[in-house]
């Protein structure tokens, strides 16, 4: 069987999905006849239409808005941001309206935003956020962030079968770097399920996304190089989070790193910390370390995005120190 | 709900409107205040546990606008905080009102929300947020959906005319308007958004000259004028139904109390709201008409204020002996799945590892 690419595995649950259920709808900036701005919407107003292929005017509170609406009507709709810099225009609606809105009305939101998010691409600081952090903090959404063609078909599957809102971020980078032969027939990945990378005793790397590559990459330097055995945990899943496997790790090796591509300050990484305080203090043999993003906007030049993003040198350095401790 | 009354000896030209809906008409209107008044003196009792809204004397405008959708066809529409009345149109009930402003488990959402912020998608009103503006986008949704199901339904929000300065009223009108919704967008042009008048909240001269910018039909009444204002918004309604997308509708009326009931609306002009409270109340006004051009009787108006403080009374003795919420219902219906949030640690019991020792000391820990 052939292999598909990150992009590709994510088109083909879109399509299964419209295929699957005639209330799933998309709605998008240029997502029609042009196919989206990295194509990931291509070919499916030709299967299905511009009644349920729509291409809606630059207005991402309009799309979130008007998402909302339908999907209180039974429908099904996932909107595309062309990147997902501009979910910030839809703040207000996803979490003053969307996210409470089963909470306070019994409305039901069954809706997917997605879109292409991260950096390592040179896109400069409005072509590479990563805006995760920001939608944590409000209950009532649901957050996934796949790094693998999969777990991106998966996730989607399941995200636009959930009942609620989910945010699907998607990692631009990953788009048509890596490919793998997908399960056949219908995969649905459970949204709030980590996955388990790389299996190890000595330390545990937690990420998601993009770097869990990365953190792949350095676990495998560190085999090589320095023979420790290094666990990564993929957490796929945001919100709700894997707590069982966050903990089941620490407990195996007892050194967590958290890495992740966001800024530091106010990231993931301080919520897995707190949770892994929580659920697991007295298995720790070391303190919780994060490796993230420097906290900048994320700048252009490459020597520049390069020095500000986490990369496989600063993992293998930080887990380094963290097996010495 | 049917108003029983003799047939009218000499009765004018109806508008377009039975005898039996002229009277409805006036009971929406009459239930809409009497139940106001009553949350007045609930409010001043403290049992109304958060802020008080009035409509004072903007009655007719959500009344005339919500009854010209067809509720047989499944119409929906949001409203905004000044209108109740068009909500009691499409079903809402006094004792669902009272329950909600009193904070009830029994309230329509069982406590969680304040005033008239509640919704229900089979008697068709959607509940609103506090963000002005924001239920325009929602609204394009609803009815985006009517239209690519080929449903004959129309939509129908309300938004003031401090809502038409947001990003969201501009972002939700565009789409609609290009995606040819059956929507209707009523702005309720009351003179003030808080303490701030129009004149500082737009430069244009009229806020129906605003549709102008979106590429759809843009009208104003006299939203004290419940016929006038029933029939400015039916044309809307037939004509979205009709397939032909928005009409922008401005209802001109006058906010008689401040923006809650705690305002004290020192930034009035003096005598303004006597002179609106004098000359130009929607309820006065209708009586009026109704008695002098459509052969209604004194009599028979009286009846219909009888039986809705019947019905106002009835409904405040129901939600007053109704409980609160029980507390824990509070962690319950943030998602579909997990249906209920787990309690936080320090409330019932410490169940983490902190509290205990689960690592065998023989493992060498750091602290021996």
């Amino acid at each position: 069987m052939a292999e598909t690419t990150y992009l590709e595995a994510i088109r083909q649950g879109l399509f299964e999905e419209m295929e699957r259920d005639p209330e799933v709808i998309c709605l998008g900036e240029d997502i029609g006849a042009y196919g989206g701005a990295f194509k990931v919407t291509e070919g499916l107003q030709a299967r299905f239409g511009q009644q349920r292929v729509i291409d809606t005017p630059l207005s991402e509170a309009a799309i979130v808005g008007a998402a909302a609406g339908a999907a209180h009507m039974g429908m099904r709709p996932v909107c595309e941001m062309q990147f997902i810099d501009f979910i910030s225009c839809a703040y207000d609606m996803l979490t003053n309206y969307v996210a409470t809105a089963r909470y306070r009305a019994f409305l039901p939101c069954p809706m997917v935003v997605r879109g292409p998010s991260g950096g390592y691409v040179r896109g400069g600081p409005f072509h590479s956020q990563n805006p995760e952090a920001a939608f944590l903090h409000t209950p009532g959404l649901k957050i996934v962030y796949p790094a693998t063609a999969s777990d991106a078909k998966g996730l989607l599957k399941a995200a636009i079968r959930d009942d609620d809102c989910v945010l699907f971020f998607e990692h631009k980078y990953l788009y048509r770097r890596i490919k793998e032969e997908l399960p056949s027939g219908d995969h649905v990945v459970p949204i709030g399920k980590a996955r388990l990378a790389r299996e190890g005793r000595d330390l545990s790397i937690i990420t998601y996304a993009a770097t869990v590559w990365k953190a792949l990459e350095a676990a495998e330097q560190l085999q090589q190089e320095d023979g420790l055995s290094v666990e990564v945990l993929d957490l796929r899943s945001l919100l709700p989070m894997d707590d069982e496997a966050i903990a089941e790790t620490v407990r195996k090796t007892n050194r967590v790193l958290i890495v992740h591509e966001d800024t530091a300050t106010g990231g993931v990484a301080g919520e897995i910390a707190a949770r892994i305080n929580d659920l697991a203090f007295e298995w720790l043999d070391a303190p919780i370390k994060r490796v993230a993003a420097h906290d900048v906007p994320l700048p252009y030049a490459p020597q520049l995005e390069d020095f500000v993003l986490p990369q496989t040198a600063d993992i293998v350095r930080a887990a380094r120190w963290l097996a010495a401790y | 709900m049917a108003v029983t009354s003799p047939p009218a000896s000499n009765p004018a030209k109806l508008p377009g409107l039975t005898r039996e809906q002229l009277l409805e008409l006036y009971y929406y209107m009459r239930l809409t205040r009497s139940l106001e008044e009553r949350l007045v003196n609930l409010y001043r009792q403290t049992k109304v546990v958060g802020g008080l809204f009035r409509s004072l004397g903007q009655e007719a405008d959500a009344v005339g606008s919500a009854y010209a959708l067809d509720r047989s066809q499944g119409d929906v529409l949001s409203p905004l905080i000044r209108n109740l009345g068009s909500m009691l149109v499409q079903g809402a009930t006094p004792v669902e009102i009272l329950r909600q402003y009193m904070a009830k488990g029994d309230s329509p959402t069982r406590g969680r929300e304040l005033n008239i912020h509640f919704g229900d998608t089979v008697r068709g009103f959607i509940g609103q947020i506090s963000h002005l503006g924001d239920m325009v986008p929602v609204m394009a949704g609803v009815t985006l959906s009517f239209k690519l199901r080929g449903q004959s339904r129309v939509g129908l929000v309300y938004v003031g005319d401090g809502a038409t300065s947001t990003g969201a009223f501009h972002e939700g009108i565009n789409f609609a308007a290009v995606q040819r919704c059956p929507l209707v967008v009523i702005v309720e042009n009351n003179g003030y958004a808080y303490s701030t008048p129009t004149s500082k909240q737009t430069a244009c001269t009229s806020f129906k000259d605003k549709a102008i910018g979106y590429g759809v039909p843009g009208v104003r009444a006299d939203g004290n004028d419940v016929v006038a204002t029933y029939q400015v918004t039916k044309e809307a309604v037939d004509r979205a139904r009709a397939g032909d997308g928005v009409t922008l509708v401005e209802l001109m009326t006058y906010r008689r109390k401040g923006h809650a009931e705690h305002d004290n609306q020192s930034y009035v002009p003096a005598g303004e709201i006597e002179r609106w409270a004098r000359e130009n109340d929607p309820l006065d006004r209708y009586s009026r008409e109704l008695t002098s051009k459509y052969g209604v009787s004194q009599e028979e108006l009286s009846r219909i204020d009888t039986r809705v403080q019947e019905e106002v009374d009835q409904a405040t003795d129901q939600a007053e002996a109704s409980a609160a919420p029980e507390p824990r219902d509070a962690l319950r219906g943030v998602y579909a799945d997990p249906a209920e949030i787990t309690t936080l640690w320090f409330r019932e019991g410490v169940r983490s590892a902190v509290d205990r020792h689960e690592r065998p000391s023989s493992w060498g820990t750091h602290d021996g």
